[in-house]
């Protein structure tokens, strides 16, 4: 084949992954708590029982589920500073993107937690006297964190494959410490090989505590 | 704070340039869901097998594409893969191999999940009946499994149309590189990203509901 | 809510008049006046589809009555307006419906148990959370009642480790530690399997000894007849036939009445 894998650049390029890795770690995690939040609210607009919050609640989870990711971030960072006549860094802009993005799936996922509550769960907590607010709160809310915990924690992969797209705003996570290193080094295939491998390695895991504890509620069941 | 004058008629002045974006985002969807639809049925035939070293390939195929970002296949088709094989790939090229290859493993397992959801009552009495193990997949299996599959099918085709986005990466001149173009000729961001979102957003809300209608009529058979 | 008043000896604790229930247009109750005294046990029996389930329902509000009244201890509940028509439309306040559900108490069909809380969990939740007690003195509250239905060595097993039975009895203790006025009993051995419903049905019974006022829906008519002392016949939505047990079932007045209890094989003429 005549082409020689280049080992000693994978380990030289090593350290510079991993100032990468930090940020995608922080990207991650900042997203997903703020998607986590802000999704919780807006599922409570989903199932409001005033038409109008349910509408809006609606509008939000479809325009940010049919709109490309990419795309989503790109606005945020050229688009959106027009509107508010201030400039964001690359990290905000892609942290506002991400974390709307992940709340209108966040959002359908409490969603159908909730409506997945069988009705007689409601009318055990009111029988006791107890006040919707109070029944979501301790019988309903409880039971939904439990059943979409393996939904909650597929939607974390989605996150942390996601913000590699930072990378097109110049964000420095994984993906774009890759594409640096590719074209300074001109070795992409031992740095992209890595890279890919990187993610693997950081993203399986959470794959499969997910697959695990959705075995472990089928044979609860 | 200075008024910012919103102005999409210099950007709509340019839908030539957007409607061949549009154009390049449909044909590489629609070949890498073809390609996608193939190769999953491929793919899924080794994580069904007999046989352990395929179903081990399979898994692999699978979990590889599943637990790592889309951008990071395109980039190694488009830089690294070249450099393996010896051959030289442009854009257009880079992006059907990475979307095609994305969009199989993604296939192959709404097949496996279909499949195998499929109990094993039904797979009993077809053999029982004297039928050997492909007879039954194709006379008894499938076609009940085909329903199931339909929805989750969908649900991943609308989501290769979103990574088709990711080609832009590549300089690949679909809608969103397009898009990049346009803002950049008319000095304009907000009003370019802004319609692209919009675009977007109709282009999978209407595909949606088209394809909810045909579920539901589905349904009704 | 006023003060609670002393009872004159025999009056109603819980009442109905004219009481209506429509789901869109199917009406299912058509007009029941009934009269709960402290002390009764009352057995509402009837075919599918009499609207059984709903008047035990509208009782403590899990439906809103379309029409009529009900009144606890003396007080209607529901703000009523008449329209100038003369037409009544009534509105019930979630605050005035959670205050009578404290006092009424009701045991499910499906048992309706939290599965995320333990068993003495599951009959703390309404002391603690509804009527604000302490939780150790609620802990012990719910221990007590659960050694009352024969399970005091089940106090943290979670449901799900529990049988039908078991179940039902912890749903059971749950709604007496609220210590209700009246408690209402919707089909509750209707999802169990025959060798369960016998320690069901003794557990009601030992509630009986205690003098409480209880309204049971059922379709076990030889059970009914030993646990109530007053039985309600209802068909198509209205009270068809009323009388003490020993009338109702051993002298049935009229024609559906005799059809329908002959149909249970205790009491085929």
């Amino acid at each position: 084949m005549g082409y020689q894998f280049d080992f000693s650049m994978v380990i030289k390029i090593l350290p510079v992954l991993w100032r990468g890795v930090i940020v995608t770690v922080e990207l991650t995690v900042a997203c997903l708590a703020v998607g986590l939040i802000l999704g919780f609210f807006v599922a409570l607009l989903r199932v409001s029982p005033a038409a109008p919050l349910r509408f809006v609640g609606r509008a939000f989870v479809e325009i940010f589920r049919n709109i490309p990711a990419l795309i989503q971030l790109i606005w945020f960072f050229y688009a959106f500073p027009i509107v508010i006549g201030a400039q964001l860094s690359p990290f905000v802009a892609a942290v506002l993107g991400i974390s709307l993005n992940t709340a209108a799936f966040s959002a359908e996922i409490y969603r159908s937690g909730i409506q997945s509550i069988e009705r007689g769960q409601w009318e055990g907590a009111m029988a006791i006297g107890m006040s919707r607010a109070a029944t979501f709160r301790r019988v309903v809310l409880p039971q939904v964190f439990r059943r979409m915990l393996p939904a909650f924690t597929n939607r974390a992969v989605e996150v942390a494959k996601v913000t590699s797209l930072a990378s097109v705003l110049s964000v420095h996570e994984l993906m774009y410490q890759g594409r640096v290193l590719s074209s300074t080094f001109y070795r992409p295939l031992e740095i992209l090989t890595t890279v890919g491998l990187v993610y693997l390695v950081m993203i399986y895991p959470m794959t499969w505590a997910s697959a695990a504890m959705e075995r472990r509620m089928r044979r609860r069941a | 704070m200075q008024q910012y004058e919103w102005d999409f008629g210099a950007v709509l002045a340019y839908w030539p340039m957007l409607l061949q974006g549009l154009w390049g985002t449909v044909a590489i969807s629609v070949l890498a869901i073809i390609l996608g639809i193939l190769g999953g049925g491929l793919v899924a035939t080794l994580r069904m097998s007999r046989h352990t070293p395929l179903r081990v390939v399979g898994t692999i195929y699978v979990e590889f594409y599943r637990n790592t970002p889309g951008i990071v296949h395109f980039f190694w088709v488009y830089y690294a893969l070249p450099v393996v094989a010896n051959v030289n790939l442009g854009p257009l090229e880079a992006a059907i191999i990475a979307l095609a290859t994305q969009s199989s493993a993604f296939y192959a397992e709404v097949l496996r999940g279909g499949i195998q959801s499929i109990g094993k009552g039904q797979w009993e009495g077809a053999t029982a009946l004297g039928m050997s193990h492909t007879e039954a997949l194709r006379r008894i299996i499938v076609p009940q499994a085909a329903r199931r599959m339909v929805a989750p099918f969908v649900e991943r085709s609308f989501e290769i149309i979103k990574t088709s986005s990711l080609a832009s990466t590549l300089a690949y001149g679909e809608l969103l590189y397009q898009g990049m173009q346009v803002a950049s000729i008319t000095y304009r961001p907000l009003e370019t990203y802004t319609l692209l979102a919009l675009i977007y957003f109709l282009l999978l809300y209407l595909l949606s509901s088209l394809a909810k209608l045909a579920e539901d009529r589905l349904q009704e058979v | 809510m006023s003060d609670t008043p002393t009872p004159e000896a025999g009056a109603p604790i819980l009442r109905s008049v004219g009481l209506r229930k429509s789901f869109g247009s199917l009406d299912v109750l058509k007009g029941i006046d009934l009269d709960v005294k402290r002390g009764d046990r009352i057995a509402i029996i009837g075919g599918s589809g009499s609207g059984k389930s709903t008047l035990l329902r509208c009782l403590n509000f899990m439906e809103c009555p379309t029409g009529g009244q009900v009144i606890l201890d003396g007080e209607r509940i529901g703000d009523a307006r008449v329209a100038k028509d003369g037409s009544e439309t009534i509105t019930y306040r979630e605050r005035d419906l959670m205050a009578v559900r404290k006092r009424v108490g009701m045991v499910f069909q499906q048992f309706n148990l939290f599965p995320h809380m333990s068993t003495v969990e599951n009959v703390m939740e309404g002391l603690v959370t509804v009527l604000r007690r302490p939780k150790a003195e609620a802990r012990e509250r719910a221990a007590q009642e659960l050694a009352r239905v024969g399970l005091g060595d089940k106090l943290d097993v979670y449901p799900g480790r529990l049988s039908g039975g078991q179940q039902q009895r912890v749903a059971i203790a749950r709604a007496l530690a609220m210590d209700p006025e009246v408690l209402l009993f919707d089909e509750p051995t209707s999802s169990l399997d025959p060798e369960l419903v016998g320690e069901v049905l003794r557990t009601i019974l030992s509630l009986a000894e205690d003098g409480r006022t209880m309204l049971l829906v059922t379709h076990e008519l030889g059970f009914a007849y030993r646990f109530a002392t007053h039985v309600i016949y209802l068909s198509d939505g209205v009270v068809h036939e009323t009388g003490t047990a020993e009338e109702v079932f051993r002298n049935p007045q009229r024609d559906k009445t005799r059809a329908f209890i002959a149909r249970s094989s205790e009491f085929s003429l």
